[in-house]
Formats: C-alpha cells, sequence, structure tokens
C-alpha cells in the first residue's frame, strides 16, 4: 500500500468513524425517553472515536519516520553476506550507501551483482515494511476507536475528555521549542565531547595555530592536525568590529533622526526601507561583497598604491555591516521613542535646543535599550553565515589587519562540514567544538539583551 | 562685552550644532538607502543580461548517414546519432577555409553541446526531417555568449579575451552575415545545474525550495498555531510555560547555522534520513520558522479584543470553545501575514542547508521529497563558487529570480494584511 492509497483509506475510515459514533450518540439519546440525556453534543462522542483512531496511526507512523531509516540499514547489513562485507573497499556505510543509490532497473555496467541483488531487496523491503506498517496502524486505530464507542453513555463527558486531549495536544506542540534547545545542546554537547577526545579543550581555546588537515584514510601520511582556534576567535572579532563600525553609527544616528526628527508619514515610510536591507537574504550580500566591494576595494588600495587581500575582512565586515544596520535602527528606535515626552519638555523647558536634548536626556534614557540592540546586533554578526562564507577567506591568519583576509567560526563550521567526510574524524568534530562555541556565545549576548530591554520596558511602563 | 551678546553669541554656536546634528542623522538614513539602492542595482545590472543568450543561424543538413544509416527510422539509431558532427559538417559548409584537426574542435565549439540533443528531439518528433536542409537557430556556446555581451572585450589582447583571434574572426563572419542575434534564454528557466553556464538553469534550484518550504509550511504551521494558541490563551502562569517562553525567544536569536549542525547530527547521523533531500531540508527550516510564527501568533491573538472572549463565555461556551470559534477564526489573517514573512525568510536561508547536504551538484530536476535537491540560495552560491566566468550573470540572474520571489511573498503578506486584518 502507498503512501497515497493509504491517506485516501484512512481519510474515508476518520469521516466514517465520525459519523458512525456521532450517530450512536443520537440514537443513544433518541432512546432515553425520560430522565437525563448524554452530558455532550454527538459531535463531542463523535470527535472522542476520532482521536482514538487518529492518535495512535499518527505516532506510530511519527515513530516509524524517523526509525525506518535506521531500521532498514540494519536489515539490509543483515542480508548481505558477511564475506563481501569483508572484501568491500571502505566502511559498511558506505557499502550501504552505495547499495541505495543502485537502481537494480538501470545499473552501471560492471556493477557487483551482491550489490545489485542487495538493491533489489532493498526496493523491495521499503515497499513492503511500508505497507505492512499503513495497514498494521489503519487495523489498531480501528480497534481503538471501536473500543472508543463503548464508552458512549450517560456517565461518561465527552466534551471534557476532547477539550482536556485537545490542550494536552496544544502542550506538546508547546514544548517542540525545548525539545529542539535540548536536541541541540545535546547534539553539540556529545560531538563536541567526543572531539575533546581527541585534543584537549586548552589546545583547542588557547592555541593559536589552526591547519585542520588530518590523514582522510588511516594509511594516508599527513599531519595531525592544529586545533588552536584562536586565530579563529580574532577573525570573527575583527570581522564583528568592522561590521559594528559601518552598523552602529549608520543605525544610531537614522534611529535618532527617525524617532527626535522625521514627521510621522517620513517616519513609516524610511523605516520600511531600513527594514528591507534586513529581508534581503544574506546570500545576496555575500554575492555583492564578493562580487563589487572585494575588487572596488582592492582598485582603491592599488590606486593609493598598497594592495589588499580580495577577500579581505574589510569587504565581508563592511558588507555584513550594511546587513546589521536596520537590527541596530529599528529597535533603537523604538526605545527612543518608548521616552516619556515630559522628559523632553522638561529639557526644552529650561531652554535646551532639541540635539542638546537628544544628547543630554533622550539618549542617556534610552542607553540601555540601545546598548541591548547593539548586543542582538553583535551576536547576529557573530552567527552570520553566508556573507563571511562567499567572501571572507578560508586561512586563519593570526591578524587584526582589516586588509588581510581573515576566517571566522561559521566560515569553517562550514568548510569543515561540507563535502563527504568520516563522521569520526577530528576534523569533522571540530566543527562541533566550534558550533557549540558559537551557541553559548550568541546564546549569553541575546539573554543579556533580552534582560536589558524587559528590564528597561517595565521602567517607562 | 555683556552678557546679551555672551549668549547670543553661543547661540548662534548652538543652532550651528543643532542643524549639523540633523544632518548627521539624514545622512544616516540616506547612506542607508543608498546601500540599499546600490546592491540591488549592481545585482540587476549585472544579472540581467543572462535572461537573454546568443544563437547563431546555422544551415543544417540532417545526413541520413550519420543520423540513421539504415534508413529504418529505429528510435534507438536516431536517438544515439552523433549529432555532435551534423553541427560540425553544417559549419565545416559555413567556414569552408577551417581545415586541421584542431582548428575543427574548437569550430565546433562555437556550438553549445546542449544543442546534439535538441537536433535529436526534433527529428524524433519529425522525422521527415532527415534527409532535408534546415535553417535552425543553434545556441552558442558560453564565451561566444560572453564576448556577444561585452563587445569592448574585442580590442583586448588574445591572452585575456576567452576566446582565439580565430574564433573572433569566425564570430565577426556570423555577426557580418547576420547570423547571429540573442533570443531568450529558454534553458535558464527550463534546466536544473550544469557544468557549462549556457546549459545551467534555475528551475531546479526553484522546485527544490518549492518542495523545501512546502515540508516546512506543513511542519511549522499547524505546531506553531497551537503552540501560539496555548501560550497566549490557555497557559496557566506556571514555570513550564516560563521555561517555554524563554526557549522560543531564545530560538529565534539563535544563529542559522546551528541549526544546520543540529540536522546534521540528529536527522542525518542518528536517524539515517537521507542527505541532500527537501524533507530534511524542510525540517531543519521548519525548526528555525517556529519561533517567527508562534511570535506572530500570539501577537494576533493578543489584539483581538477581550470583549470576544467574554461574549462567548458568557453565552455559555467553554475557555476552548470561545478561543477556538471565535477568537483564533478573528486572528486568522494576522498569523497568515506572520507565516509568510517566515517562510519568506525560510526560502532566503541557506546556511543550514549547506551542512545537510543541500549543495551538491544536481543536475536533475528533483521530482518528490526525497530526492536529491537544491534550493535557490545554496545554487547561488554554488554557481558564485564556480570559476568559469559566464556563471558571474548566473548567480546575479539566479538572486534576481529570489528576489523576485520574495518581494512576490512579501507583497502577497501586505496585501492580506491590509485586505483581511481587522482593525478595532
Amino acid at each position: 500500500m502507498g503512501f497515497w492509497s493509504f491517506l485516501i483509506i484512512f481519510c474515508f475510515i476518520s469521516f466514517y468513524v465520525y459519523w458512525y459514533s456521532s450517530t450512536k450518540a443520537l440514537k443513544f439519546n433518541a432512546n432515553i425517553k425520560n430522565g437525563s440525556k448524554l452530558p455532550s453534543l454527538p459531535s463531542y462522542y463523535g470527535t472522542y472515536s476520532f482521536f482514538w483512531l487518529i492518535l495512535p496511526i499518527f505516532l506510530i507512523l511519527v515513530t516509524w519516520f524517523f526509525f525506518k531509516p535506521f531500521f532498514l540499514d540494519i536489515l539490509l547489513i543483515k542480508k548481505i553476506p558477511s564475506d563481501f562485507l569483508t572484501t568491500f573497499e571502505g566502511n559498511p556505510d558506505m557499502l550501504v550507501d552505495t547499495i541505495k543509490a543502485t537502481n537494480p532497473e538501470k545499473f552501471f555496467p560492471g556493477t557487483n551483482p551482491v550489490i545489485i541483488e542487495s538493491a533489489k531487496y532493498f526496493q523491495n523491503l521499503k515497499i513492503i515494511s511500508d505497507s505492512y506498517v499503513y495497514i498494521g496502524t489503519l487495523l489498531l486505530g480501528l480497534i481503538f476507536s471501536t473500543f472508543s464507542l463503548r464508552k458512549i453513555s450517560v456517565a461518561f463527558r465527552a466534551r471534557q475528555a476532547v477539550e482536556k486531549t485537545n490542550v494536552n495536544l496544544l502542550i506538546l506542540c508547546s514544548t517542540i521549542a525545548i525539545i529542539t534547545t535540548i536536541g541541540i545542546i545535546f547534539s553539540l554537547i556529545f560531538e563536541a565531547l567526543r572531539f575533546f577526545e581527541k585534543v584537549p579543550i586548552f589546545d583547542f581555546l588557547l592555541g593559536i595555530t589552526w591547519s585542520p588537515q588530518t590523514a582522510i584514510r588511516e594509511d594516508q601520511v599527513a599531519s595531525e592536525g592544529l586545533f588552536g582556534a584562536i586565530p579563529i576567535f580574532t577573525g570573527t572579532l575583527l570581522i564583528t568590529l568592522i561590521a559594528m563600525a559601518v552598523a552602529i553609527p549608520i543605525g544610531l544616528l537614522s534611529a535618532i533622526y527617525l524617532s527626535e526628527y522625521a514627521k510621522p508619514k517620513i517616519r513609516a515610510t524610511i523605516k520600511p526601507i531600513l527594514e528591507i536591507l534586513a529581508g534581503v537574504p544574506t546570500v545576496v550580500y555575500g554575492f555583492f561583497a564578493a562580487i563589487t566591494v572585494g575588487p572596488f576595494l582592492k582598485e582603491i588600495a592599488l590606486f593609493f598604491g598598497f594592495s589588499i587581500a580580495s577577500e579581505s575582512a574589510l569587504a565581508a565586515g563592511g558588507v555584513m555591516g550594511i546587513m546589521i544596520i536596520p537590527f541596530i535602527s529599528s529597535l533603537s528606535d523604538d526605545v527612543m521613542s518608548a521616552v516619556p515626552q515630559s522628559m523632553r519638555d522638561g529639557s526644552y523647558a529650561v531652554g535646551a535646543t532639541k540635539s542638546e536634548t537628544i544628547k543630554q536626556v533622550v539618549l542617556p534614557a534610552a542607553l540601555p535599550g540601545v546598548v541591548a540592540a547593539i548586543l542582538l546586533a553583535v551576536s547576529r554578526a557573530i552567527g552570520e553565515t553566508m556573507i563571511v562564507v562567499m567572501a571572507a577567506g578560508i586561512s586563519a591568519n593570526l591578524t587584526m589587519n582589516p586588509f588581510e583576509s581573515v576566517t571566522t567560526v561559521t566560515v569553517q563550521i562550514v568548510t569543515l562540514l561540507v563535502g563527504d567526510q568520516e563522521f569520526d574524524s577530528a576534523k569533522t568534530l571540530a566543527a562541533f567544538a566550534l558550533g557549540i562555541t558559537l551557541f553559548f556565545l550568541t546564546l549569553f549576548l541575546n539573554l543579556i539583551a533580552l534582560k536589558i530591554v524587559r528590564k528597561y520596558r517595565e521602567k517607562y511602563e | 562685552m555683556n552678557n546679551t551678546e555672551i549668549i547670543k553669541k553661543s547661540l548662534m554656536k548652538r543652532h550651528l550644532a543643532e542643524s549639523r546634528f540633523k544632518t548627521y542623522g539624514i545622512l544616516g538614513i540616506i547612506s542607508a538607502t543608498v546601500f540599499l539602492i546600490v546592491i540591488l542595482s549592481t545585482i540587476f545590472i549585472e544579472g540581467k543580461s543572462a535572461f537573454k543568450s546568443t544563437y547563431i543561424k546555422l544551415d543544417v543538413f540532417f545526413d541520413p548517414s550519420i543520423i540513421d544509416p539504415d534508413g529504418t527510422r529505429n528510435i534507438d539509431e536516431i536517438r544515439f546519432a552523433n549529432y555532435r558532427k551534423v553541427i560540425k559538417n553544417s559549419l565545416k559548409n559555413y567556414f569552408p577555409e577551417v581545415t586541421g584537426k584542431e582548428e575543427m574542435k574548437s569550430l565546433t565549439e562555437l556550438i553549445s553541446s546542449s544543442e546534439e540533443e535538441n537536433l535529436m528531439q526534433a527529428v524524433l518528433k519529425n522525422n521527415d526531417l532527415i534527409g532535408a536542409n534546415k535553417k535552425v537557430w543553434l545556441k552558442a556556446s558560453s564565451k561566444i555568449d560572453i564576448i556577444h555581451k561585452n563587445p569592448e572585450m574585442k580590442d583586448l589582447s588574445e591572452s585575456n579575451r576567452l576566446i582565439s583571434d580565430k574564433e573572433l574572426e569566425w564570430f565577426d563572419k556570423l555577426t557580418r552575415n547576420g547570423d547571429v542575434k540573442f533570443s531568450l534564454n529558454k534553458i535558464f528557466f527550463l534546466k536544473a545545474d550544469s557544468t557549462e553556464p549556457e546549459q545551467a538553469g534555475i528551475l531546479g534550484s526553484i522546485l527544490g525550495s518549492f518542495f523545501t518550504l512546502v515540508i516546512t509550511l506543513i511542519l511549522s504551521f499547524p505546531i506553531a498555531v497551537a503552540a501560539g494558541v496555548f501560550l497566549e490563551e490557555l497557559a496557566p502562569k506556571n514555570r513550564l510555560t516560563d521555561i517555554i517562553e524563554i526557549n522560543i525567544n531564545n530560538l529565534a536569536a539563535v544563529p542559522s547555522i546551528i541549526f544546520g549542525l543540529l540536522g546534521l547530527a540528529i536527522f542525518l547521523n542518528v536517524m539515517h534520513l537521507p542527505r541532500s533531500a527537501p524533507i530534511v531540508g524542510g525540517m531543519v527550516l521548519a525548526l528555525m520558522t517556529l519561533p517567527t510564527i508562534i511570535i506572530a501568533t500570539r501577537v494576533s491573538l493578543k489584539a483581538v479584543p477581550p470583549s470576544i472572549r467574554e461574549a462567548a463565555v458568557g453565552l455559555g461556551a467553554t475557555k476552548f470553545q470561545s478561543v477556538i470559534h471565535h477568537v483564533l477564526p478573528l486572528a486568522i489573517p494576522g498569523i497568515a501575514t506572520g507565516t509568510i514573512i517566515g517562510m519568506s525568510r525560510a526560502l532566503g536561508e541557506s546556511a543550514p542547508l549547506l551542512l545537510i547536504g543541500m549543495v551538491a551538484f544536481i543536475v536533475d530536476i528533483p521530482g518528490s521529497f526525497t530526492d536529491s535537491a537544491t534550493v535557490l540560495p545554496v545554487q547561488i552560491y554554488l554557481w558564485k563558487s564556480t570559476a568559469a566566468r559566464g556563471f558571474v550573470e548566473l548567480t546575479a540572474a539566479g538572486v534576481i529570480v529570489l528576489l523576485t520571489f520574495l518581494i512576490l511573498m512579501n507583497a502577497l503578506a501586505i496585501f492580506v494584511r491590509n485586505k483581511f486584518e481587522k482593525k478595532w
């Protein structure tokens, strides 16, 4: 049974179950000549039975979806003759991938017959196991919903049961956020710990050389690879600083103009235009930085008689700064508009000009909010990936010179993980160590920023 | 000097400072706007040329001895015939002066190799072509296309020009005879990626994006709306809901690449889900989009006035009924707007997809959720990373396509908001 036929049958059955159960409740009510009728509307009895149909089916299907590939791989490996498994070059995972990629109808001439056999077996297995699961779940759901029919009685409050289930489902959906966070933390920690087994944590945090070239195959002669992350951290810091040097002045001045000088109509047009900057996909900025800004800066430098790297930190950081502008201007604008008018009026009353009022009253009052905006922007800049992947370099130079090429945490994560890799080499695991550093750093910045914003809001509202 | 004069003097200074300060603000806004305009206009200037491409008119003789030597009109025979030779022969007729194997080879390279398949399709469709002579517009190769689009490159020295003096001579002869023209680059809209710039298209990645976004929407929309309804309307104020709320706010600010690491470690390595598949990409993007939709749901639920809830409860509805039957339907336009904006963000996102293998070079147009695919922004990244000169304009053209989709989605969001959202 394929997925679509399963879906059609499932729809039919669920309509039937709902209809049957609510009709049964109606008839039940009709049979009661005197005395109290059912405590809930018939449709709630229908919904109740429907829940007993759909929930088990849904649960099993979700479990099956996640475990199927895993389960099928085990069955497949069992099926492959063990002597072939040992003679195959490469690890069993690669063999499994090869078999999966082989089409038993259209294979390359010269493919090993064992692989073709296994591919056939695997294709069959996929279809058969799916149909078994579909039929099994449908039957199970039917059994459950049939039993639920027996609960229709005066003593059973169907509405309460249905609403309780609904609320529980809503809670379940809300906890996905927690599950995601836990998933992120655990997957990062787990892989990072494996990395720190191979490379001591202090070598990682304090080492000043980053060259993750380890041997790809065991018999290959290559250097061990050095995982000192300091050059990466300084590179990230440098690019973030450049981005902030662009974004803070422009963003802050724009915010001051928008909240203090601009007429409401102008503000309503300019603000969305600035926010377009945040809506442009980062890959577009990356393209712009690499194709236009990089060569442009290089030409300017040549004009002044010195040379800079075409993947300089300046190009990537500058373009990232443009992207960050709205993050600063939007939030700062909001906090400055939230400063009570009475404070400005007081300042005007003692004779201050508008700019003096802004500099000496509005900005100090809005300072916590502005700081929070800057922190959020910094966290955004640190975690930004595409611009630096496309416009910054990959070689880890320990330098603070903006004209040289540096690398960042995100660039290294991408470089280490893109392409086919074995998943137990220090090289790939290093990406997770960098990932967890990035995660906690941005988390820390965000938490502080959110806390400041919340505290500040309470002060004036 | 009396006090009035001192004040007058300082007042002038202060007023100057005032207007200076205001000018700084205006300069800030102007520079931000200028950046935006520069970015968009460079991309449009760079990319618009990719929508047209160069075609060359040739007199093609569909030689029966090459296409169908037995005269049986056997389909397999026609399909696997050497169409390169057919093109070569017609070029030979056009340029009778060309001799020598090397020169002949570079002459044949004037025409894109995709035209072999086109000729084959034409013959398959119409068997009468065999043995006939026909004037056909054939797509030029990428380097000819670049020279045609940038005539100033002809003046460069041979080594800086992509094409040799000989090739330029042939191209000039074609131009003089009026056998070169620009035409809409259909391949760009109908094909997937390719190693040859003139044969690469965007359709594969558009469909990849489509499949990915469908999964994202199916997963994130119901879950996010459910979570938003619970947190805004039904949640008791307790420890659990506090934790959930902090979590959602933090997830909204986690760098997108972290979600890619999550997808790689859990979806691919633990669960063995297929690499490069839209289904995994969709799942990762769904986790990223959840906070956006949850926050939008909560904001629009908050905007529904309490009188609606009170009226429903007053008439005997339970709290749950009042929310589902009355409050939620009124909040739908706001939720829809937030969802569209979340989806447009997911469409432009590429970093997490790089990590779960959606950067593979994929020539086939994906047909399902489990086929290997790439998405629009990743395709742009891939083309940008390719060295061949012809890919630059393709990259920019890809950006134009991506931005067009984003503008459409945002316009839809604005339309939904203005048309359906109720102001209380």
